[in-house]
């Protein structure tokens, strides 16, 4: 570095014929860098805040375009064919249901993957296999994931266009998301805590139960949520197992009024979801659908930023608080 | 035997094996708990494996109708059509289109925002910026396709008055905005990681932030910086919602930005909205696209990792 800037920095020429011109030159010089490094910075901070209201402003805009919609009768009523009068009933619902399925496939598995492969895995191509298939499967653009439900799922396995193969697609999208978490979760306990629980004669399950598990379910947490609020966001894949747009009714309740209480037709019912009807919505050309795409936009917008919002949170007081 | 050793024996049998028994037990369960544990990790391999298969599965039957001369050189992709031609690269241009804006407008802001926020922001700013990047890559990508086919194009009109409704310009400006905070936040870890001798020794010889910004961090932070850019490629490539809302559904063999064309990821989008029969050749060219859109992605994403490996700084 010092060699590319010698002339900058020691001007040869004029070092013999006086120290006051060497000194000033030295002075402007010094001036000019930091012109340069105030530049700099306020062209970077320009880039930050640019990345940053947009976001806002993309906020605002929905906002504004979708304001007139935010009432009950947005949340309570069906699609219908006259703009002012669709609401999104089916489709909070169907992502809720979805969600739900989501949940219980994702997270058991994800846990008990993380779980394996900090606490047991060997180390050896096994385990460096899994490893490299977990790393890859988060990079995969989550429409092909919508590709293997509609072959395996859809057809192969013949759910249909349903809500479990729409949860069922979803789990394996956040897989990875959950996977990584929970390793990260463990992989902050210190190994004194694990000695500890040998050392009175633990299991290495008694161990990882009630010890490894507890310790990192802050952190596996902070996972679970980001993982739901990217399935909650995710259009493309539900569109490819050919979820209807148009839903005017509701699933079968999961609730019976009789027993045994819980009933599990909803899982084969067809159902839309929040950000496939903001999609139908957005592709129609009559403005008065866009309406109803932004105030969509605005809920999902809202509930996505909660949801990682308290994830962060969550991370951050973690982080903060426990001194092992 | 006497009577004593039998009580001695019987003693051992009811004091001991009891407890061995139920070491069996326990190490059975340890043994039945590490193979269900290891089921679900092998999950991850089992969802890879079945992508790869029901992706070759679908396109091998495609590739039966259509050769590959014909998949990889015909100018027109029509597989809906009485007049049906199978030729992928307008799809691919479509793609290559839309992410080379994204990049192009990703890449040197959010280089530019990591190299402020690691180097002249306040730890305050840092702290307080880095969760909303985080923020800000969790926003579902379909309101971005609100953004970019009801905000940013009506306003690209402006500009360009023939610019049409649906148009490439829109949704790769969208994407490479919606991939910054990616890109920056990457970046930005990779630059953190560079140690603090090295900006000390740089500061030492009289060199500004700025210098050391980019003549010292930059380059020891290089690696990660290009990884970061090779899979925000691979994203933008990926990249649905934002394109399928924004850019047009019509296949158009052109990299002209002013104009409307599908993406491989729009196509099937486009295809899985429709009703159609499994089984026919237009559902198997979903997934012949989705193959190619894998391949695009995987060798990003692998290249991702070399350069990430191979140019690792030691330090």
């Amino acid at each position: 570095m010092l060699t590319m800037d010698k002339q900058n920095l020691i001007p040869a020429s004029s070092a013999k014929a006086s120290g006051m011109d060497d000194l000033q030159e030295v002075r402007a010089m010094i001036r000019r860098h930091k012109r340069k490094d105030i530049l700099f910075a306020s062209i970077g901070l320009l880039a930050l805040m640019f990345a940053l209201l947009t976001l806002l402003t993309l906020f605002i805009d929905l906002v504004m375009d979708g304001y007139q919609r935010f009432n009950m009768e947005f949340l309570s009523e069906f699609p219908s064919r006259r703009a002012a009068h669709a609401g999104l009933l089916s489709a909070w619902v169907g992502s809720l249901l979805v969600m739900l399925v989501t949940f219980l496939a994702a997270v058991p598995m994800g846990v008990a993957a993380g779980l394996y492969l900090e606490e047991y895995a060997p180390k050896n191509w096994f385990s460096d296999l899994i490893e490299i298939n977990v790393t890859n499967l988060a990079g995969v653009p989550s429409i092909v994931y919508g590709l293997l439900a509609l072959g395996l799922f859809v057809y192969g396995l013949g759910f249909g266009q349903s809500i479990l193969t729409a949860g069922l697609t979803l789990g394996l999208l956040i897989l990875p998301i959950i996977i990584v978490s929970t390793r990260e979760a463990i992989r902050a306990i210190p190994a004194a805590i694990r000695e500890a629980a040998y050392a009175v004669g633990a299991t290495k399950w008694q161990v990882v139960k009630d010890h490894v598990l507890k310790y990192s379910q802050g952190g596996i947490l902070t996972g679970v949520i980001i993982g739901m609020a990217r399935a909650l966001g995710e259009t493309a894949p539900i569109i490819t197992i050919g979820a209807l747009t148009f839903i005017a009714f509701l699933p079968p309740s999961p609730i019976g009024t009789e027993a045994p209480f819980i009933n599990f037709e909803w899982l084969s019912s067809g159902f839309t979801v929040l950000p496939i009807q903001m999609f139908n919505w957005l592709s129609r050309p009559d403005h008065a659908f866009h309406i109803n795409a932004a105030a969509t936009g605005a809920i999902i917008i809202l509930v996505t930023l909660l949801m990682n919002g308290t994830a962060i949170w969550l991370r951050y007081k973690i982080r903060k608080n426990i001194k092992w | 035997m006497n009577s004593a050793t039998m009580s001695h024996l019987s003693a051992i049998q009811t004091t001991i094996s009891p407890r061995l028994a139920n070491n069996v037990r326990r190490n059975v369960k340890e043994r039945v708990i590490e193979f269900i544990l290891m089921l679900a990790a092998l999950s991850a391999v089992a969802t890879t494996f079945a992508i790869v298969a029901i992706l070759l599965y679908e396109s091998l039957s495609f590739f039966k109708t259509v050769s590959l001369l014909e998949f990889f050189t015909a100018k027109e992709w029509t597989p809906l059509f009485e007049d049906a031609h199978y030729g992928i690269m307008p799809l691919v241009a479509g793609t290559l289109t839309t992410s080379a804006i994204a990049l192009a407008v990703a890449m040197p802001i959010g280089t530019v925002a990591a190299i402020y926020l690691s180097e002249f922001a306040s730890y305050k700013t840092r702290e307080m910026v880095k969760p909303v990047l985080e923020l800000l890559v969790g926003v579902p990508t379909i309101v971005f396709g609100y953004f970019a086919l009801l905000f940013v194009t009506p306003l690209l009109q402006k500009v360009f008055p023939e610019l049409p409704g649906f148009n490439m310009l829109g949704a790769g400006i969208v994407m490479g905005i919606m991939i910054v905070p990616y890109i920056a936040s990457v970046a930005e870890d990779a630059m953190r990681a560079v140690p603090m001798h090295m900006r000390e020794g740089s500061y030492a010889m009289g060199a500004t932030r700025f210098q050391t910004a980019i003549r010292v961090v930059t380059p020891a932070a290089i690696s990660g910086i290009v990884a970061a850019y090779i899979l925000a490629i691979s994203r933008a490539v990926g990249e649905t919602m934002v394109v399928a809302v924004a850019a047009g559904q019509q296949p158009n063999l052109t990299f002209n930005p002013m104009e409307s064309a599908a993406t491989i990821t729009a196509f099937i989008v486009q295809v899985a909205m429709g009703d159609l029969p499994h089984g026919s050749i237009g559902y198997q060219s979903i997934f012949a696209a989705g193959l190619m859109l894998m391949a695009m992605t995987l060798f990003f994403n692998i290249l991702g990792h070399i350069v990430r490996k191979k140019y690792r700084e030691q330090y």
